[in-house]
């Protein structure tokens, strides 16, 4: 391993500092998922996993996941051309607000929106008239979930929109493109990559979303309870295996997920470097 | 760093303004940023103004009885303490990573910097999960710590377990990218004129990472503070005991006490409010250091 004499000091601790803190707060808590995982038998795994109430949850989980974070990648789109491209009174305070989500508590922004959306609340009540009810439904998750995710498309294609040469845009509208083709033709396709991984890193975080979602959800089995839900149910139960076994989907989904981001990202990162 | 790298493989003659015929027509403009400014209005700001609104309801008065009360007094000390010991612990941790990964070659670096990242790509619940599954009552470790007396599940070292795992990456992950872009030649450099360790840290390495590290540990009290699902799991729910804010908030909410619970919620939108701020105000001194 030593070929080369290291210059700079430090080495040993720093690394050994690392690796403790890394083994005692992370990989030794794992390491106890793996240890019980291993205790069960498979089939004991996949009969918790198919009980109809949890399958319920997975689709609900999925489905909601999956439409706010759409509608994230739309709006993120929109809202990071707006904040790079546009200049307006009031900019800052808008750019500076995106991370709204990462800072406010979950509990906070769940009973808030909960609030603003039930049949007396100030949004809510609008709909309560045409008959619609969003808290406690699928809508309700999907608003919560759409609220989490805003930072991610936006964080993402901010910085990869700031290098894109306007060249290009200019050499499609000399050449007779019309501004929706060139934004079609020329510009989205620079994006891509960068959409797919806010898409996708929204997308998991979603999935595992909790403290915004319960108190907006109403958590009625198989119409609107979802995965994380389920395992802390089965936590207060104290059925550690279901809540292990029905953990273990969702790690494997969020490490799919992990996975694909990472392959997009080494892409992303060459456009950001100004390669090809 | 980056912007130069653009401006060398293509260059551009005259101003970096968009030209006037690529600029798109008014309409399009005028329609994209009110699309912008009602979705955020709508998505952020409302449940912001909910927060106050419902705080306020019945009077400044109880307002105030119920931000005093004594329940939500021991969470905010409950949570401090656990933001403070996070904060403190990620510290320590991020400045050794990032200087051990930006500053070395070693093999398995990507392995490492995955690794480290893993606490956030996990499911709050799941975080919980994993120290119930260590030091719940079906753990080999649970005699040993009953033995000592000494409680982890359903108690506040396990809340700030919860706390430090769900902020574990925050300060590294702000540091790194600076590390790296900064390389290692003017550490070597120290180095060989034989300047000691820590010298060439507070001398060379932190005035760089400066503006890095002071946005991390912002994050990280945010998010410290703010931490639900995975402490939930860990706390119990003991009244007094091992209630942190965000789980007051739950537990009012749940007696059907909205106005204490958004009284409540109050304290802690006032704390990311002031995060935002101070995170701006960092990015921007930070920007302008670097253009200088």
């Amino acid at each position: 391993m030593k070929r080369k004499k290291r210059i700079i000091p430090g080495f040993g601790i720093s690394m050994g500092v690392t690796l403790t803190l890394l083994s005692l707060m992370v990989l030794i808590p794992l390491a106890s998922l793996v240890v019980f995982t291993s205790k069960m038998s498979f089939s004991e795994i996949w009969n918790v996993i198919t009980r109809p109430r949890v399958l319920a949850s997975f689709r609900v989980s999925l489905i909601t996941a999956l439409i706010a974070s759409l509608i994230n990648a739309v709006m993120g789109v929109i809202l990071a051309w707006v904040l790079v491209r546009y200049k307006f009174p009031g900019k800052r305070i808008l750019d500076g607000m995106i991370e709204l989500p990462f800072a406010l508590p979950t509990a906070v922004a769940g009973i808030a929106l909960t609030s603003l959306y039930s049949d007396s609340g100030w949004i809510g009540s609008i709909f309560a008239k045409f008959g619609i009810k969003i808290a406690y439904t699928r809508v309700g998750i999907t608003i919560a979930l759409i609220f989490i995710g805003i930072p991610f498309v936006v964080r993402a294609v901010q910085p990869v929109l700031e290098k894109i040469d306007p060249l290009y845009e200019e050499a499609a509208g000399i050449l007779g493109a019309s501004r929706a083709r060139t934004f079609r033709k020329v510009i989205l396709p620079e994006l891509y990559p960068a959409i797919f991984t806010g898409f996708g890193l929204a997308f998991g975080r979603c999935l595992g979303e909790y403290g915004s979602v319960v108190f907006i959800a109403g958590n009625q089995p198989y119409e609107t309870e979802i995965t994380p839900l389920i395992i802390m149910s089965e936590l207060q139960e104290y059925d550690y295996s279901s809540a292990t076994a029905i953990a273990l989907v969702m790690l494997l989904a969020a490490f799919i997920i992990l996975f694909l981001v990472n392959l997009i990202q080494i892409r992303n990162t060459k456009i950001l470097k100004g390669g090809n | 760093m980056a912007a130069e790298k653009t401006e060398r493989v293509m260059p551009r003659e005259g101003s970096t303004e968009i030209h006037a015929d690529t600029k798109g027509s008014k309409a399009v403009r005028i329609i994209l940023i009110t699309l912008s400014v009602l979705f955020l209005f709508i998505m952020l700001v409302m449940p912001l103004i909910t927060v106050i609104y419902e705080s306020f309801r019945k009077g400044f008065g109880e307002y105030l009885k119920a931000v005093t009360d004594d329940e939500t007094v021991g969470a905010l000390l409950l949570t401090l303490e656990a933001t403070v010991i996070a904060v403190i612990i990620n510290t320590v941790f991020g400045l050794f990573a990032a200087w051990a990964i930006s500053k070395f070659r070693f093999r398995g670096k990507k392995f490492l910097v995955t690794l480290i990242d893993l606490p956030v790509t996990v499911s709050p619940i799941i975080a919980g999960l994993i120290f119930v599954l260590t030091f719940g009552r079906q753990s080999f470790l649970y005699s040993y710590l009953e033995e000592i007396d000494f409680m982890i599940v359903y108690a506040v070292p396990g809340i700030i377990l919860a706390t430090v795992f769900v902020t574990f990456p925050f300060i590294s992950r702000e540091i790194l990218p600076v590390l790296e872009a900064q390389g290692t030649d003017e550490e070597e450099a120290a180095a060989l004129m034989g300047a000691r360790s820590f010298t060439i840290f507070r001398k060379i390495t932190l005035p760089h990472i400066k503006w890095a590290l002071i946005y991390g540990i912002v994050l990280c009290a945010a998010r410290a503070m703010g931490e639900f699902g995975a402490v939930s799991v860990l706390s119990g729910h003991l009244r007094g005991q091992t209630v942190t804010l965000p789980l007051q908030v739950e537990i009012l909410f749940g007696d059907n006490k909205y106005m204490p619970a958004f009284a409540v919620s109050s304290i802690l939108m006032i704390m990311a409010v002031v995060i935002l701020i101070v995170r701006s105000i960092v990015e921007f001194i930070g920007r302008r250091k670097g253009e200088e």
